[in-house]
């Protein structure tokens, strides 16, 4: 609040508002400075903050596991499942919000509330299913749950950002004689692009650190980045500088993925709460 | 009479013709029909196998069960632990992450040197993955004799605990929080920023101090932020698995496990199916009872 | 080019009926205003005829052709939205496009046509800009040259120049009525301004409640208001309306007695069933005559004088609780508390029954057309 206070105020504003973000982040720092540090420095007590930085631990995670199997998995159970949850959100959320009926808001509900399910209620049949469907333990199997995880939250954001879209102009290129194709493609995406660049940028997120499908429909084959820092868990885990050279290779591009979309990401994911 | 002056308000989004009714529901069936059969085919699946005796790795054990599956699992001791820490789980959260992220907004909404960077650092936890915030806590930080908060403890004297072996539900809880407080304060900040200047200067003009700002602007202001933030983190925490499995694989004895994890522990570990469906039927009771209040609530935040 | 016909057109929403039954009948080249206050129904009836909200009854025919099944593109006409809805992600040049091109015309003949317009509209400068560099009066072009390009039938115009500040609007309506008139096109123009409707209709259609109250040009609606509802609508400052009771009727009209004690006859077809009743005198402020008089002299006392410049709107107080509105060219001696006496000279008195509806002239005001 743009409040005159006085210099001693801030001060101490700043400083707790400096402290509280230090304390939070201080674990992806310890992390990431873990990481480069011998087996021996990582345990070390008192813990060192100065250290000879090494890439032993980074060499030693990629000889053990492939990172980039797991990497590439990962890569291509979120992009797949965002682009296919996008493409089917599109018409789903135009037509809700522009072609709206009796039941379009008890869909919308519908929808959430089947989000709010328990996937562990579900995990035996989805389990049985994908068993028996050969889709265990692959990347298209991955791919479609997460899909099917996130859609009604993509639905969701693409409807309240089609939403502040003014129907006018819709109508003018329906005047000006676009069929409904033209008029989603030509007239309507173009204008949603930073709504839609958000949406896709929540999905990649959430697939990205999915956990409950990844651990237990996966094995070894599709196994995205989840899987492969849960295998680093005990007994490794006392190995503290491996354990953290394989978790900021987890993170770190996600991370930095949203640091840079945190405002666009923001928009998307208060649902319209915020104006 | 001056009508031109009047304000227009926007035009309702009116539903245009018959036509266009048809091509919306042909335009929303892909999604709607996807979802359908991905919450009603597993859920039946669920119902039934909760019926039977059906073990993955005992083939001796078929047939139909009867209510024995429920029966067993509701007179089970370790489920109604697990249902306790369920909800311990979840509001526990809620309250950090809600309260917190409240008073975190208001402080990142003030003016000081750097805030850019501090939110960023503050918001980050929200973009890792569960396994890795549990692995990091569970050894980084909480390890009983080489973390940071061993350390800590030890240099000012006192003897460091076992966070995850003596209080593990609130270690986890913890943990959580972690995750889930960031995005609480992603969301509210982006509220309190919202709030128009006019409406913050008008309230100091009046003398408002900034206890009173804060209650009687901010507050209100925010209210249906939180809706959505209780709403989203409500659908995560209610089946919070990985951090359980990775920190404490539901122990010491059941003292971590909640729902979540007892049906893998049960579908997965010991095989039994139908007692694992048994307690995803529950599971998916119980989030329905959640999901019709928050429905509700969110139902009101669509009306404004 | 093009005449609208609509047979008893109505329209209803769930359960409730907005349109009423309208019947009008629009001729080639004609500049028609709907007007009515907000909500009565206007934008509703625009974009029924547009094709964007079906007809729930009755027929629209567009040179004689029921087009009620017509898809909005295919009916031949352009819209110009209130929000102007340009597109904002393409430049003014290919908002104007945006219609030929689906309409697959060759991109030489587009060009063409696109910079004439351009041209009459003054937008050759800012064609490569987008619509948000564009002032509300650049805009306000633009969402018309769209219009023009296609070359329509007949043009919509929903609530066009509301956003724009008074100066701009002012401008703007002498621009559109200049447009009219060079391409003659029928067009359509609804808006809850009384002023705009006056000043560019050839024909007025008074709108309330979904239904029509009164269809005439501006000056019959001025002069002949069919009912109470129009008679406050139409004019600025609205006419003044005073309780009434009716003395006397005979061959030299209607006699009536004012609250303020005042009696008029009013030049009405006699009616003797509504002696003793009690009826509504309309006078407008313009028309009431300042200073002492033999016929129904009247005393008030000014309660607000507005100084225009040119005229004066002076608020007189002439009974308890009865203020009436006076616009007199002079008056810049009265201020607030000087006592006026004023008249009612009869020729320009409406008279409107219990039922708010006008009591006939007996002579009609010639209209000069
Ligand atoms: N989609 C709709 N659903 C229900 N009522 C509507 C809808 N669109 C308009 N209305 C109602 O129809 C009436 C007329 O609206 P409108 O034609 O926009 O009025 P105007 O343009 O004269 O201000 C209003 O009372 C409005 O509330
Ligand atoms: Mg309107």
């Amino acid at each position: 609040m743009a409040v005159k206070r006085s210099r001693g105020a801030s001060i101490a504003i700043g400083s707790l508002g400096w402290i509280i973000a230090l304390w939070i982040f201080f674990p992806l720092f310890w992390m990431f400075l873990t990481g480069f540090k011998s087996e021996v420095d990582a345990i070390a007590t008192p813990p060192h903050l100065f250290f000879r930085p090494t890439l032993v631990s980074y060499a030693e995670v990629f000889e053990r596991a492939n990172y980039w199997h797991f990497a590439l998995n990962t890569v291509l159970i979120s992009v797949g499942a965002t682009f296919v949850a996008i493409l089917l959100s599109i018409p789903a959320a135009y037509a809700m919000a522009f072609l709206p009926g009796k039941r379009t808001k008890g869909t919308l509900l519908w929808m959430l509330s089947t989000r709010m399910l328990p996937p562990v209620g579900v995990l035996v049949p989805i389990y049985l299913i994908a068993r028996d469907t050969h889709l265990l333990d692959t990347v298209v199997g991955l791919a479609i749950v997460d899909m099917l995880t996130n859609l009604p939250i993509t639905v969701w954001m693409l409807y309240t950002f089609f939403r502040e879209v003014p129907l006018p102009i819709l109508e003018a290129g329906r005047m000006d004689g676009a069929n409904r194709w033209q008029e989603i493609t030509v007239v309507l995406l173009p204008l949603a692009v930073p709504g839609i660049a958000s949406t896709a940028l929540l999905s990649m997120i959430l697939c990205w650190n999915e956990a409950f499908w990844s651990l237990n429909l996966t094995s070894s084959q599709a196994a995205p980045l989840t899987a492969f820092i849960a295998s680093f868990s005990s007994p490794e885990g006392l190995f503290f500088g491996k354990l953290s050279a394989a978790s900021t290779l987890a993170v770190a591009p996600i991370l930095i993925f949203g640091w840079f979309s945190q405002k666009q990401l923001v928009r998307g994911l208060t649902f319209g709460a915020v104006k | 009479m001056d009508a031109t002056t009047m304000t227009t308000a926007p035009p309702p989004v009116r539903a245009g013709s018959t036509s266009g009714r048809k091509s919306g529901i042909l335009l929303l069936s892909p999604a709607v029909v996807l979802l359908l059969v991905w919450s009603i085919v597993p859920l039946l699946l669920t119902l039934w196998y909760s019926f039977r005796n059906y073990n993955l790795v005992d083939p001796t054990m078929h047939g139909f069960a009867g209510f024995s599956n429920y029966w067993y699992l509701l007179t089970d001791p370790d489920f109604l632990e697990a249902l306790r820490n369920t909800a311990l789980l979840v509001v526990g959260v809620l309250v950090i992450s809600v309260g917190g992220g409240t008073l975190l907004a208001v402080l990142y909404d003030q003016e000081f040197f750097g805030r850019g960077i501090a939110r960023v650092l503050v918001i980050s936890p929200f973009f890792v993955m569960p396994t890795v915030s549990a692995l990091l806590w569970k050894n980084l930080m909480l390890h009983p004799i080489y973390g940071v908060y061993a350390w800590m403890m030890r240099s000012v004297g006192l003897t460091p605990i076992d966070w995850l072996q003596r209080f593990p539900m609130a270690t986890v809880m913890m943990i959580v929080a972690w995750e889930w407080l960031p995005f609480a304060v992603l969301i509210l900040l982006t509220a309190v920023q919202s709030l128009d200047t006019e409406q913050r200067e008008a309230a100091l003009l009046d003398g408002a101090g900034p206890v009173a700002r804060f209650r009687h602007i901010i507050l209100p202001h925010l209210s249906r932020a939180i809706t959505v933030v209780v709403m989203i983190e409500t659908i995560y925490l209610l089946t919070i698995f990985a951090e359980i499995m990775v920190t404490t694989a539901g122990g010491p004895g059941v003292a971590s496990t909640n729902l979540a994890y007892m049906i893998y522990a049960r579908a997965l570990l010991q095989f039994d199916v139908g007692g694992a469906s048994a307690g995803g039927v529950i599971a998916i009771v119980i989030a329905n009872i959640v999901a019709m209040f928050l429905v509700r609530a969110v139902a009101r935040n669509l009306e404004a | 080019m093009a005449t609208v016909e609509l047979k008893n057109i109505r329209k209803t929403y769930i359960s409730e009926e907005i349109i009423k039954g309208v019947s009008l009948t629009i001729e080639d080249g004609e500049f028609v205003v709907f007007v009515g206050p907000s909500g009565c129904g206007k934008s509703t009836l625009l974009r029924m005829i547009a094709g964007l909200e079906d007809i729930t009854d009755g027929d629209l025919l567009i040179d004689g052709r029921r087009v009620n099944d017509v898809g909005p593109a295919d009916r031949g006409l352009a819209m110009v939205f209130q929000s102007y809805a340009l597109y904002p992600h393409m430049n003014v040049y290919q908002n104007m496009e945006f219609a030929l091109k689906l309409a697959k015309m060759p991109e030489a003949e587009r060009r063409g046509k696109i910079e004439a317009v351009a041209k009459t509209l003054q937008l050759e400068p800012y064609l490569k800009h987008k619509p948000g560099q564009l002032s509300g009066g650049q805009r306000q072009r633009v969402a018309i040259g769209r219009a023009i390009v296609r070359n329509p039938k007949v043009f919509l115009f929903d609530e066009p120049l509301s956003n724009l500040d008074a100066a701009l609007r002012g401008q703007m309506r002498v621009e559109l009525a200049t447009l009219h008139r060079r391409l003659e096109a029928t067009t359509i123009y609804v808006t809850h301004d009384q002023i705009e409707a006056m000043t560019m209709a050839d024909k007025i259609v008074v709108l309330q409640k979904g239904i029509i109250e009164q269809v005439g040009s501006p000056l019959e609606l001025y002069h002949h208001p069919r009912n109470l509802f129009v008679a406050r609508f139409i004019g600025a400052p609205p006419m003044n309306l005073l309780q009434a009771h009716v003395i006397a009727a005979d061959e030299q009209g209607t006699r009536v007695k004012l609250v303020t004690g005042q009696s008029v006859t009013v030049a009405v077809e006699p009616r003797a069933d509504l002696v003793g009743t009690s009826v509504t005198l309309g006078i407008r402020p313009e028309h009431v005559r300042l200073g002492t008089s033999d016929v129904n002299p009247g005393q008030g006392v000014v309660l607000l004088a507005e100084h225009l410049g040119a005229l004066t709107h002076l608020h007189v107080r002439i009974s308890d609780g009865h203020d009436i509105i006076i616009q007199t060219e002079g008056g810049d001696a009265l201020t607030a508390d000087a006592p006026v006496a004023f008249s009612f000279p009869p020729e320009h008195c409406h008279l409107f029954d219990q039922n708010g509806v006008a009591m006939p002239r007996k002579a009609r005001r010639s209209l000069a057309a």
